[in-house]
C-alpha cells in the first residue's frame, strides 16, 4: 500500500490521476442525490408560493444580513421541537432559492415564526429591539421605514420561475401590483392576490400605516409567512408522534 | 524517473533512514518515513467508517441511499426523545389539561413543581411583548397590575390565550378603540375637550359637568363604561386609573383618539398545549393577584 504510494508520487500525471479519481468519489457523494432531487423531495399539496411582497422582504432579510445570527431550520432534536415545533422538513425550503438554513445562531431560529408575534410587536422590534426586549443585543435596523422598490419584482419572479418556482404569467405580470395590494386589505387587488396565492395568505397594513408601501411592509410580510407556506411538517411530525 | 530504478537503497548513516537517491553536489535527501502513528490514526478512521457505512444511512443510491443495519431515522428519534420528555413532565403537566382551576390552585405541592415551568413558557412565548416580569410596555398591557381588559380569572385569561386578541384566530377576541380622528367622528376641539377629561378623569378630578364629560357620556361610555370604570367583555380599558397601555401623557391619548387602537394579542392554541396554556393562565393570574394585593 505504501509501496503503491510511493511508486506513484514519482509518477506526476499518475498521481494527478489518482486524486481527481479519490477527490470525485467525495463529490459525486455529495452531489449525486441532487441529480434526482425531484423524485426524492416531493412538493407537497398545499404548498404555496412566496408572494411578491414576501419574496422583497426576503431580499431585504438578505440585503440585511439577517441570516447570519438566524437560522431557518428546526433540527431533528428533541429540546428544538420543544421549543420551535416541528422540525423542518426539505420540501419546505423547495422553492428557496437560496435556501435560509443558516448554521449560526446569535439570535434564535425562526424558522416558525409566522404568528408567533403581531405586525406591531416586529415593527418596533427592528427599529429598536430594545424598545421591546431589554436585554435585546440585536442591531436595530430605523432604516426599514424608507419606501419599497417593487420595479424589479416581476423580473425577479421570472427568474424563479426558470428555476422551477411555479409562478404564472399573471403572478410574475401582476407581481408590483400584488405587492401594492398584499398591504392595502380595503384596496380592489387585495381579493387578486388571495386568489393568486390562496386564502391562508395574510393581508394587512403590516407596518400599521396602509398608505405607504414600505420596507418594513415587505419583511414583516415575509417574517409573517415563516413556516406557513405548507402543513406538512406539522402533519408529518404529527404522525409521527402518533405512532 | 530512471533514477528510482538505478537507485539502490541507500542508507544515512546518521539518521538510518533512506536517501531519495538525488544527489545536488553532493547534497542528499533523506526519505523520511511516515509516522506510524499517523498510518494507525488514518488505518483507523478507515475501519471506522466502514462500520458506519454498514450501520449507519450512508451511500446515495439514486432515489434512495444505504439504510444502515441499526434502521436509523434522526426525525424518528427526535420524536421519541421529545416523547420521553413530555412523558417526564406528564405527571405536573397533565392535571392542567382539563383547566380544572379551583383544584389545581388548591394543590399546593403540584403548583411549586409546575410553577417553574410557567416561569419558562412565559419567557420563551410571552415576555418579547409583555417584558420579562409582566409589566408590558407601550403597546403591551401589563399583566401584573390587577387592571384587566377582558379578565383576570384563569378561565378568562385561559381563553384570551387560545384564541387571542384581534388575532388570525377564527373564535379571537375582538376590540378596537375606533379613530374618532381620522374617521371624522368627532371634530377636533371635541376630541380635546375629551382627552382633557380622560385626563382628568385619571387624576381623580373630573368634572361631570364639563363638555368633555358629555362627549364622553355620548360617545365613549358604552364602551369604556360610566365614568371610564371600563368594559370587561369588549376589551375596552379602565380608564378612570393611572394605568395606561399605550401611555398617559396628553399627546398619547390624543393619538389613540385620532388614529384608534387595536393592540393584537396572538393565539397560541396551535402552539402551546391545553395543559400549557391553563398552566401559564393560573401563572398570569397570580401575576396580577401578587401585584394587586402588593400595591394597593
Ligand atoms: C447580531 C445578530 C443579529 C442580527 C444580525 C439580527 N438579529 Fe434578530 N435577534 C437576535 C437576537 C440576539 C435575538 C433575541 C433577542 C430579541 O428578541 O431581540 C433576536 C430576535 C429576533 C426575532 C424574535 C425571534 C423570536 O422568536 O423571539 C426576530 C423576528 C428577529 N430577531 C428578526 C431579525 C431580522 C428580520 C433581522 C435582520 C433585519 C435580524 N433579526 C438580525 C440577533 C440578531
Ligand atoms: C406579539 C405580542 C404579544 C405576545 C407574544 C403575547 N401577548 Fe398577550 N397581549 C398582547 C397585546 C397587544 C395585548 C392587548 C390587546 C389589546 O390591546 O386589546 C395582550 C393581552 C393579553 C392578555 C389580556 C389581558 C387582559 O387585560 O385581559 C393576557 C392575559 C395576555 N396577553 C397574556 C399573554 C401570555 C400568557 C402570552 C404568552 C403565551 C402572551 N400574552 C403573549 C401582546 C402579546
Ligand atoms: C367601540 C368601543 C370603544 C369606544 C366607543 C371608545 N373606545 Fe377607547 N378603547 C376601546 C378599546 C377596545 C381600547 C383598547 C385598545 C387596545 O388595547 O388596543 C380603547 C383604548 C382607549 C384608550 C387608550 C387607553 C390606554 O391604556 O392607553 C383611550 C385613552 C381611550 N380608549 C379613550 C376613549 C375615548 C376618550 C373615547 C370616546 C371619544 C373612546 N375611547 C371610545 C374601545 C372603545
Amino acid at each position: 500500500m505504501l509501496r503503491l504510494h510511493y511508486n506513484l508520487e514519482k509518477l506526476s500525471m499518475g498521481l494527478v490521476a489518482a486524486i481527481i479519481v479519490a477527490a470525485s468519489i467525495g463529490g459525486i457523494v455529495e452531489i449525486a442525490p441532487l441529480f434526482t432531487i425531484d423524485k426524492t423531495v416531493t412538493i407537497p399539496d398545499d404548498m404555496r408560493q412566496h408572494t411578491p411582497l414576501e419574496l422583497a422582504g426576503r431580499e431585504i432579510f438578505l440585503r440585511e444580513g439577517c441570516y447570519a445570527c438566524h437560522s431557518q431550520m428546526v433540527r431533528h432534536l428533541a429540546d428544538e421541537i420543544d421549543r420551535y415545533g416541528p422540525y423542518s422538513l426539505a420540501e419546505e425550503s423547495a422553492y428557496d432559492h437560496p435556501m435560509l438554513w443558516g448554521s449560526k445562531r446569535t439570535g434564535p431560529d425562526i424558522a416558525r415564526l409566522g404568528g408567533k408575534y403581531s405586525d406591531d410587536w416586529h415593527v418596533a422590534h427592528l427599529i429598536d429591539p430594545r424598545a421591546v426586549v431589554p436585554a435585546s443585543i440585536m442591531p436595530a435596523y430605523p432604516w426599514l421605514t424608507a419606501p419599497l422598490d417593487i420595479e424589479t419584482l416581476s423580473t425577479q419572479l421570472a427568474t424563479l420561475a426558470r428555476l422551477g418556482v411555479p409562478y404564472t404569467e399573471a403572478m410574475i405580470a401582476g407581481a408590483a401590483h400584488d405587492a401594492l395590494a398584499q398591504s392595502r386589505p380595503d384596496s380592489d387587488g387585495a381579493a387578486d392576490v388571495a386568489a393568486r396565492y390562496g386564502e391562508g395568505v395574510a393581508i394587512r397594513a403590516f407596518d400599521g400605516d396602509p398608505a405607504r408601501l414600505t420596507e418594513m411592509d415587505a419583511l414583516v410580510a415575509y417574517l409573517q409567512s415563516l413556516g406557513t407556506l405548507t402543513a406538512a411538517a406539522r402533519e408529518t411530525v404529527g404522525q409521527e408522534m402518533a405512532k | 524517473m530512471s533514477r528510482s530504478s538505478e537507485h539502490e537503497a541507500e542508507i544515512d548513516p546518521v539518521t538510518g533512514y533512506e536517501t531519495t537517491g538525488h544527489d545536488w553536489n553532493g547534497i542528499r535527501e533523506l526519505n523520511t518515513p511516515f509516522p506510524r502513528i499517523v498510518i494507525w490514526a488514518l488505518a483507523l478512521a478507515f475501519s471506522y467508517s466502514v462500520i458506519a457505512w454498514v450501520l449507519l444511512p450512508a451511500w446515495p443510491l439514486g432515489r434512495d441511499y444505504t439504510r444502515g443495519l441499526l434502521g436509523l431515522d434522526q426525525g424518528e428519534m427526535a420524536v421519541e426523545g421529545y416523547k420521553r420528555l413530555a412523558a417526564v413532565r406528564a405527571d405536573w403537566l397533565e392535571p392542567f389539561a382539563d383547566g380544572d382551576f379551583a383544584a389545581l390552585s388548591g394543590d399546593g405541592s403540584l403548583m411549586a413543581r409546575a410553577m417553574p415551568a410557567a416561569a419558562r413558557l412565559f419567557a420563551d412565548n410571552c415576555a418579547a411583548c409583555h417584558g420579562a416580569a409582566g409589566k408590558g410596555g407601550p403597546g403591551f398591557p401589563d399583566l401584573s397590575d390587577g387592571a384587566w381588559l377582558w379578565g383576570g380569572t384563569p378561565e378568562i385569561i385561559a381563553e384570551t390565550l387560545r384564541f387571542g386578541i384581534n388575532s388570525t384566530h377564527p373564535d379571537t377576541r375582538i376590540s378596537q378603540m375606533p379613530a374618532f380622528g381620522r374617521d371624522g367622528m368627532l371634530p377636533p376641539e371635541d376630541i380635546t375637550a375629551v382627552a382633557d377629561h380622560v385626563l382628568a378623569l385619571s387624576a381623580g378630578k373630573a368634572d361631570a359637568d364639563s363638555p368633555g364629560a358629555t362627549i364622553f357620556a355620548d360617545n365613549c361610555a358604552a364602551c369604556h363604561g360610566e365614568g371610564g370604570t371600563g368594559g370587561l367583555g369588549i376589551g375596552a380599558p379602565v380608564l378612570a386609573d393611572d394605568r395606561w397601555i399605550y401611555g398617559g401623557s396628553r399627546d398619547a391619548i390624543l393619538t389613540t383618539l385620532k388614529r384608534g387602537r387595536q393592540g393584537v394579542m396572538p393565539a397560541w392554541e396551535d402552539r402551546l398545549s391545553a395543559a400549557e396554556i391553563n398552566l401559564l393562565a393560573l401563572y398570569v393570574a397570580r401575576l396580577g393577584e401578587r401585584d394587586a394585593g402588593a400595591g394597593q
